[in-house]
């Protein structure tokens, strides 16, 4: 089967970002970017799928600027087959995403559709659940362990308090979760054969979808700050201190 | 101006949770109905119901709804949409994996895990992990909604709204429940508890978690973990707490052995009270820390304990 993993290109995330002066967002000029970690991982689970056989072509799609090519070229190493990026500056709300996603499920018809539970950057953890609703596909949200059973998936998901598994058809939206695997770096002979990988080069428009945002984002601003307290000698000082300074026990 | 919001529970009880996000649909003005789905939830409802500011409890008592399926549930909430401004659900694993499919189904935006709402069409909520807070204003007509129940504080009981049942959707029946692994422990949840301490990858082991617990034990504490502590293999991937786990705000949070990489801090730095035990005096959990007591955690925590025991814990 052809499975389609969403990638998406973000500060690194061992980068604190930055808030810029103006309160219009968040600061993106000379930031180290990288693929969503939640993706990479997505990435990982379908080329072990692949070399499990149960997968036959892997295409990684990136909807975003230019660079974002990078990201796909990324994957393309890892071990994904072909590329399709979706060129746009603007930023992207989920619910278009999902909407572009779903054009390109409809051309490619992929039964499994794989994105990272959220992106790291806006935090919205929507896309997934999104375009499982516009196709109505199930979906397995939050996966830690995925497993194929008789044309369905068994799909372990992360939930409060534990793990809960539920059986979908195929079909299907599958978002991945820190715990499913630990992705491989790309070796040197794989990023150079990555660049002979085809990348399909598209538009929002190519695929009729209206990316106006829904959401106007007035301000962003720094989170406030907390002050360093003081450092205690002893644990009895510290138990005296949360009882008679701070009253917590 | 109605909003819906959808009750958290275990068909058994009615987490306090569903409370704080009836704080925050009330802010948006006008009436708030709950909605109870699952199967055998009666009294659930009649929870929801004593909840003050609540009107209206809508119950949909049906298997399907039993363990929170996103599709039937998603299939049920976008029948009731019609009437309702905005929906609400805590952003919690069952409110994440819902509410996005009624937003797509209902093709409006979805607003994520506000912590404050500044008017009925605007809201605050943190992105990249909180080190920013944006603010955002929706055009759409109907707000979907998921609320981080840290920052709002829960309504009062003191009402007695009427309990209406409803009809259940027909199941799409494409996803089915096979079983669920639930932690099992004597302590509080670490999303409910007053007092968490937490362990790093410092630990060195699991085992060593054991002397966290005897701690916990004296507080009524619940215990969690670092990613890194997580990561290593010492405790189950539940304990997490941080961008990627849970997100908690205790009165009191004791960081035994983590160092505070930006991912943990996200976590738990809206914790009133934040005490770092760490013998690496630079590490960055102590620029948050309203204590910090610089020391081998495997001395500092034995301590710890005897002292608690001293005033009678």
């Amino acid at each position: 089967m052809k499975v389609i993993v969403p990638v998406k290109r973000v500060i690194d995330y061992n980068v604190k970002a930055r808030v810029k002066p103006d309160q219009s967002g968040v600061d993106l000029a000379n930031v180290k970017m990288s693929m969503n970690p939640f993706d990479e991982i997505a990435i990982e689970e379908a080329i072990r799928m692949k070399e499990a056989g149960h997968v036959r072509e892997i295409i990684a799609v990136s909807i975003g600027p230019q660079q974002a090519q990078e990201t796909i070229r990324t994957a393309l190493a890892m071990g994904a087959d072909r590329g399709i990026l979706v060129k746009t500056d603007e930023a992207v709300e989920p619910l278009a995403v999902a909407k572009i996603l779903k054009a390109i499920v409809e051309e490619e018809k992929p039964e499994l559709v794989m994105p990272g539970k959220q992106a790291i950057d806006d935090d919205c953890n929507q896309t997934g659940q999104m375009l499982a609703a516009l196709l109505n596909w199930p979906q397995g949200t939050f996966a830690s362990q995925i497993k194929f059973a008789d044309g369905k998936l068994d799909v372990t998901r992360e939930i409060d308090g534990g793990l809960q598994t539920i059986e979908i058809n195929l079909p299907a939206v599958v978002t991945t979760d820190l715990r499913l695997n630990e992705p491989r770096y790309a070796s040197l002979p794989n990023i150079m054969k990555a660049k002979k990988k085809p990348i399909d080069m598209k538009t929002p428009e190519d695929y009729g979808v209206d990316i106006t945002p829904r959401l106007k984002v007035l301000k962003v601003m720094e989170p406030p700050k907390r002050e360093a307290g003081i450092k205690v000698e002893s644990a009895a000082e510290l138990v005296h201190k949360l009882r008679e300074e701070a009253g917590v026990i | 101006m109605t909003s819906l919001v959808l009750a958290d529970h275990d068909n058994t009880s009615l987490k306090d949770t569903t409370n704080k996000v009836v704080t925050a649909a009330g802010a948006l003005g006008g009436d708030v109905h709950v909605l109870v789905a699952g199967a055998g939830c009666g009294g659930v409802a009649e929870a929801a119901a004593k909840i003050s500011g609540v009107t209206k409890v809508l119950l949909a008592d049906a298997p399907q709804y039993a363990h929170q399926l996103a599709e039937p549930l998603a299939a049920l909430m976008v029948s009731l949409a019609e009437p309702y401004d905005a929906m609400l659900a805590v952003a919690n694993t069952a409110g994440k994996n819902v509410m996005p499919r009624i937003a797509a189904l209902l093709d409006v935006a979805q607003i994520s895990d506000i912590t404050s709402v500044e008017s009925p069409d605007t809201f605050t909520r943190p992105i990249y992990a909180g080190n920013a807070m944006q603010t955002v204003q929706s055009a759409d007509s109907k707000k979907i909604i998921t609320v981080r129940t840290t920052t709002f504080k829960a309504a009062d009981d003191g009402g007695s709204a009427s309990i209406e049942p409803i009809t259940a959707t027909d199941d799409p029946s494409v996803s089915r429940f096979e079983g669920e692994e639930l932690s099992k422990s004597d302590r509080p949840e670490l999303t409910a508890a007053k007092i968490i301490i937490s362990g790093g990858r410092g630990m060195q082991s699991g085992e060593n978690f054991a002397i966290l617990e005897k701690v916990a034990d004296k507080l009524g504490a619940a215990v969690g973990a670092s990613r890194a502590a997580v990561d290593a293999g010492f405790v189950p991937n539940d304990y997490q707490v941080g961008q990627t786990g849970k997100v908690v705000a205790p009165d009191l949070y004791i960081a035994v052995g983590i160092s505070g990489a930006i991912q943990h801090l996200a976590g738990m730095k809206d914790s009133k009270v934040i005490v770092a035990i760490n013998k690496d005096e630079e590490a960055p959990i102590f620029q948050v820390a309203d204590y910090g007591l610089v020391q081998d955690l495997f001395k500092a925590i034995p301590e710890l304990e005897e002292e608690l025991g001293k005033i009678g814990l």
